[in-house]
C-alpha cells in the first residue's frame, strides 16, 4: 500500500559548468555571494539555452529574481541538484532589458518571470505566456515597482480599479461552461481568482489569477534595517513566520559571514519543526473537512490549539513570530521547560500515531481522498514542486537532509515519500512528518547547546550579499539579500515554496469535479501571500 | 466506526469559560447574547475579508471555531457570502489590488451590518503602511467601527473584541 522509493540523485551540481562548456556557453564569471552556492555568470544571449542544459542535466529549478543596480539590471537563477544548489545570473543594461526565457525548458520559471517583467520592466522574448502576473490595475504597464527609482509611494488613483480585464485562456466547445470564483472566497482563507472552465461536473481546465494580496513586500525592504528585514520577512506569509524570517537572517548571517550561536540554532530548528508540526495538523484537520469528515477537524484542531498554546506559554508567540532574529534568536528556553516539552512532544506523538491509521483506514474517507488531485511524479517532478506535495508524488527534496545547514547538519532527516501522488498520500505525508518532526524535536531539546542566544552583527563596510535556505513546512524556503556598506537592505527577495505549487494545483485539478475543488486546493495549500508578495 | 466513537466519548467536552476577568467576560458574552437576540434575530453572521493579510490574522479566526473557544456558542458563526452576513472581519492593510473587491463586499452586505478591522494592519496599516500597493488602514477604504489590535490576535483576543464591539456598538 505504502509503496516507497528512496531516490538518490548523483552529484549534478558539480559538473554543471563542463556541461555549459560542451554547448559552448561561455561562462563571464565563477563567483559566489556569501554562502555555499556557486554563482556562474552568463552572456544574456546564453540564458534560454543555459537553462536548456540544466534541464537535460536534471536539475530542478527553484527561483529566478532581478536586481536593479543602475544602469544595470541583474537576473539571477536559482538551480538545485542532489548536491546542492547553484545561481546562474546575467547582467543587462537596464533600458529596454530582454531576455530569452527560461520557461521552454522550466515550466515553473512562467510565474517568476512573469512576476520579474511586472516589476523590472524586463522582457522574456520567447516566453510562452506574456500576458501580465503580479500587475492588476494599481499602477502603469509603464511603472516598474522594483526599479531603483520607483518611489513606494507610487502615484495610486484613489480607488483602483477591479482587474476585470486579466485575458484568461479562452476554451470552445458544446456544452462547455466557465465558472468564476474570488477573490473573496467562501472560507476563512486568502483572496484569489479561479476560473474553471467544465462540462457537467468535470473540470476541463482551471486557471488561477493570484496578486490580490500584493502589498509590495520587496520594495518595502528596500532601506531596512536587518530587525525591520527580520520582522517584515516573519509577516510574508504568516503560516510560514519562522521560515521566513530564518531565511531572510541566514541570508544576512551569510553576507555578513557571522556565525550564530548553537543554541540560537537549535532554538530555531525547534520554532520551525513546531511551526511544522501546527500546520500539518491543522491541514490534516482541513483536508478531511473539505469533505465533510468533522471528526478529524475538531481532532486536529484540538491538537493544534494545544501545541499553539504551549508556543505561547514557553516562547511568548501562538505562531513564533518574531522568535528569530538577525543573529540568533530572541527568547531562550529556560531549563525547567525541558521536561514539560518533552512530555507534550511523547503525548502528540502517541495521539497522531493512533489516529492517522483512523482516518486514513476510514472507508468513507479513502472514497473521497484516493484517486482524487492526482499528480503524477512525472508531473511533479516537470513542475519541481517541493515539500509534502513533492513527497506524496515520490520527490524526496529536502534542504534538512540535500543540502544540510546547522543545526541539522548534525541530525538524521528522514524524509518520507510515495509514489500515488493523490490527496489521501498528501494527508499521509503530513502524518508521517509530524511524527518525524517530534522526534527531531526530541531530539534537539535532549542535545540543546549551552551558550549565547544572538551573535553580535558587524556592519558590513562594504556592499555584500547572502543566500538564505531553509526548509519550511511548504519545502525549500529561500531569501536573497543584498546590504549596503551601512548594513540596509538593497534588495530582499524571498521565494516561498507556494511558487513551485501553485501551477500544480493547475495541473491536478482538472478531471476532477467542481466540488472536489476545495480539497484538491487545501491538500496542496499554496500560500497567496507568500507569492504575491 | 468504532474507534472514532471510543475517540470522541475520551475527547469528551472541551469548550471553555472564557478566563482573564471571568465575571466581567461571562457578563459581557450574556450582555451580547441579549443584544444579538435583540438586534440580529439571535445569531450575529460574520462574512470575513482578507484584504491584504499575511495569513496569520486567517489562522487565529480558524482558532475561534475549535472546540475550546467554540464561537458558535454566542450565537457567532461565520457565513460564506456577504449577503448573509451581519458583520464584516476585515484583515490585512487593504491592498490595491483589493481595494474593489472589498468595496463591493462592503456594498453587498445588507444593513444594518457592522465592520471590524483585525490585527494590527488592519488597525492602521501594521507593518505594511500605505504604498503604491498598499492602501493601508481598512478604515482608509470603508467604514470601521471597532478594530481588534494584535499581530495576530490571539483567539480570546478576537473573541473579547467581537464581543465588546457588540456590546457597545449597535448597527444603524
Amino acid at each position: 500500500m505504502s509503496r516507497q522509493e528512496q531516490r538518490v540523485r548523483p552529484a549534478q551540481t558539480t559538473a554543471f559548468a563542463a556541461q555549459l562548456a560542451n554547448a559552448d556557453i561561455d561562462l563571464t564569471s565563477v563567483a559566489g555571494p556569501a554562502g555555499p552556492e556557486t554563482l556562474l555568470e552568463l552572456n544574456p544571449a546564453d540564458w534560454g539555452r543555459a537553462a536548456a542544459v540544466a534541464a537535460t542535466a536534471g536539475l530542478r529549478f527553484a527561483a529566478v529574481w532581478g536586481e536593479h543596480r543602475p544602469p544595470e539590471l541583474l537576473v539571477t537563477t536559482l538551480l538545485a541538484g542532489g548536491d546542492g544548489h547553484l545561481l546562474l545570473r546575467t547582467v543587462l543594461p537596464d533600458s529596454a532589458p530582454q531576455l530569452p526565457s527560461q520557461t521552454p525548458s522550466f515550466p515553473a520559471a512562467d510565474r517568476p518571470e512573469r512576476h520579474l517583467q511586472d516589476m523590472f520592466g524586463v522582457r522574456f522574448v520567447d516566453h510562452p505566456d506574456g500576458r501580465r502576473w503580479i500587475r492588476h490595475r494599481a499602477w502603469s504597464a509603464k511603472w516598474y515597482p522594483l526599479r531603483r527609482e520607483a518611489a513606494i509611494a507610487g502615484t495610486p488613483v484613489a480607488q483602483t480599479a477591479p482587474d476585470r480585464s486579466y485575458p484568461f485562456a479562452p476554451i470552445a466547445g458544446s456544452g462547455v461552461y466557465e465558472i468564476p470564483v474570488g477573490p473573496v472566497h467562501a472560507g476563512i482563507i486568502e483572496p484569489g481568482h479561479f476560473r474553471f472552465q467544465a462540462v457537467g461536473e468535470d473540470v476541463l481546465r482551471l486557471e488561477a489569477h493570484l496578486g490580490y494580496v500584493h502589498k509590495g513586500i520587496e520594495k518595502l525592504a528596500e532601506g531596512r534595517d536587518l530587525a525591520g528585514l527580520a520582522r517584515l520577512a516573519g509577516r510574508v506569509s504568516g503560516d510560514s513566520s519562522v521560515v521566513h524570517t530564518w531565511a531572510a537572517c541566514q541570508a544576512a548571517e551569510h553576507a555578513l559571514g557571522i556565525d550564530v550561536p548553537p543554541r540560537a540554532l537549535a532554538l530555531r530548528a525547534i520554532f520551525a519543526e513546531r511551526e511544522r508540526i501546527a500546520n500539518h495538523l491543522g491541514d490534516i484537520g482541513a483536508i478531511c473537512n473539505d469533505v465533510g469528515f468533522a471528526f478529524a477537524q475538531v481532532q486536529m484542531t484540538r491538537l493544534r490549539e494545544l501545541w499553539q498554546r504551549t508556543s505561547a506559554a514557553v516562547f511568548g508567540h501562538r505562531l513564533l513570530m518574531d522568535r528569530v532574529v538577525p543573529g540568533g534568536v530572541a527568547v531562550d528556553l529556560v531549563s525547567d521547560q525541558l521536561t514539560p516539552l518533552h512530555q507534550e512532544a511523547q503525548q502528540l506523538h502517541q495521539e497522531v500515531k493512533s489516529l492517522m491509521p483512523v482516518l486514513l483506514e476510514y472507508p468513507s474517507l479513502q472514497d473521497r481522498l484516493r484517486n482524487t488531485g492526482v499528480l503524477s511524479p512525472a508531473n511533479a517532478e516537470r513542475l519541481g514542486v517541493l515539500g509534502y506535495l513533492g513527497r506524496a508524488s515520490n520527490l524526496q527534496d529536502d534542504l534538512r537532509r540535500d543540502a544540510p545547514y546547522p543545526p541539522y547538519d548534525r541530525l538524521h532527516i528522514e524524509v518520507p515519500a510515495y509514489l500515488d501522488g493523490d490527496i489521501e498520500k498528501r494527508v499521509q505525508v503530513r502524518g508521517d512528518e509530524i511524527l518525524i518532526a517530534l522526534g527531531l524535536i526530541e531530539t534537539l531539546l535532549e542535545k540543546l547547546p549551552e551558550g549565547e542566544l544572538q551573535a553580535k552583527l558587524p556592519l558590513p563596510n562594504r556592499e555584500c550579499a547572502g543566500l538564505g535556505l531553509v526548509e519550511g513546512w511548504r519545502g525549500e524556503t529561500l531569501a536573497y539579500l543584498r546590504l549596503n556598506a551601512q548594513g540596509r537592505v538593497l534588495r530582499y527577495f524571498p521565494r516561498d515554496p507556494s511558487w513551485l505549487s501553485w501551477p500544480a494545483l493547475e495541473v491536478l485539478t482538472p478531471g476532477n469535479i467542481v466540488p472536489d475543488f476545495p480539497v484538491c486546493n487545501k491538500s496542496v495549500n499554496g500560500s497567496y501571500s507568500g507569492i504575491d508578495l | 466506526m468504532l474507534r472514532i466513537f471510543n475517540k470522541i466519548l475520551r475527547t469528551g467536552r472541551l469548550t471553555e469559560p472564557l478566563p482573564a476577568g471571568e465575571a466581567t467576560v461571562a457578563e459581557l458574552g450574556a450582555a451580547c447574547q441579549r443584544e444579538i437576540a435583540a438586534k440580529f434575530g439571535g445569531s450575529l453572521a460574520i462574512r470575513m475579508v482578507d484584504a491584504g493579510s499575511c495569513n496569520g490574522c486567517e489562522l487565529e479566526m480558524h482558532a475561534v471555531n475549535n472546540s475550546f473557544y467554540d464561537i458558535e456558542r454566542f450565537g457567532i458563526h461565520f457565513v460564506a457570502s456577504p449577503r448573509h452576513a451581519d458583520l464584516l472581519l476585515v484583515t490585512g492593510p487593504v491592498s490595491r489590488h483589493m481595494q474593489a473587491a472589498l468595496l463591493r463586499t462592503y456594498a453587498a452586505t445588507p444593513d444594518p451590518k457592522l465592520v471590524v478591522a483585525m490585527g494590527d494592519c488592519g488597525a492602521d496599516g501594521g507593518e505594511f503602511g500605505i504604498s503604491y500597493a498598499s492602501c493601508g488602514a481598512v478604515a482608509n477604504v470603508i467604514p470601521v467601527d471597532a478594530v481588534i489590535r494584535g499581530c495576530p490576535p490571539t483567539p480570546l483576543q478576537l473573541l473579547q473584541g467581537l464581543l465588546q464591539v457588540l456590546q457597545i456598538k449597535t448597527p444603524e
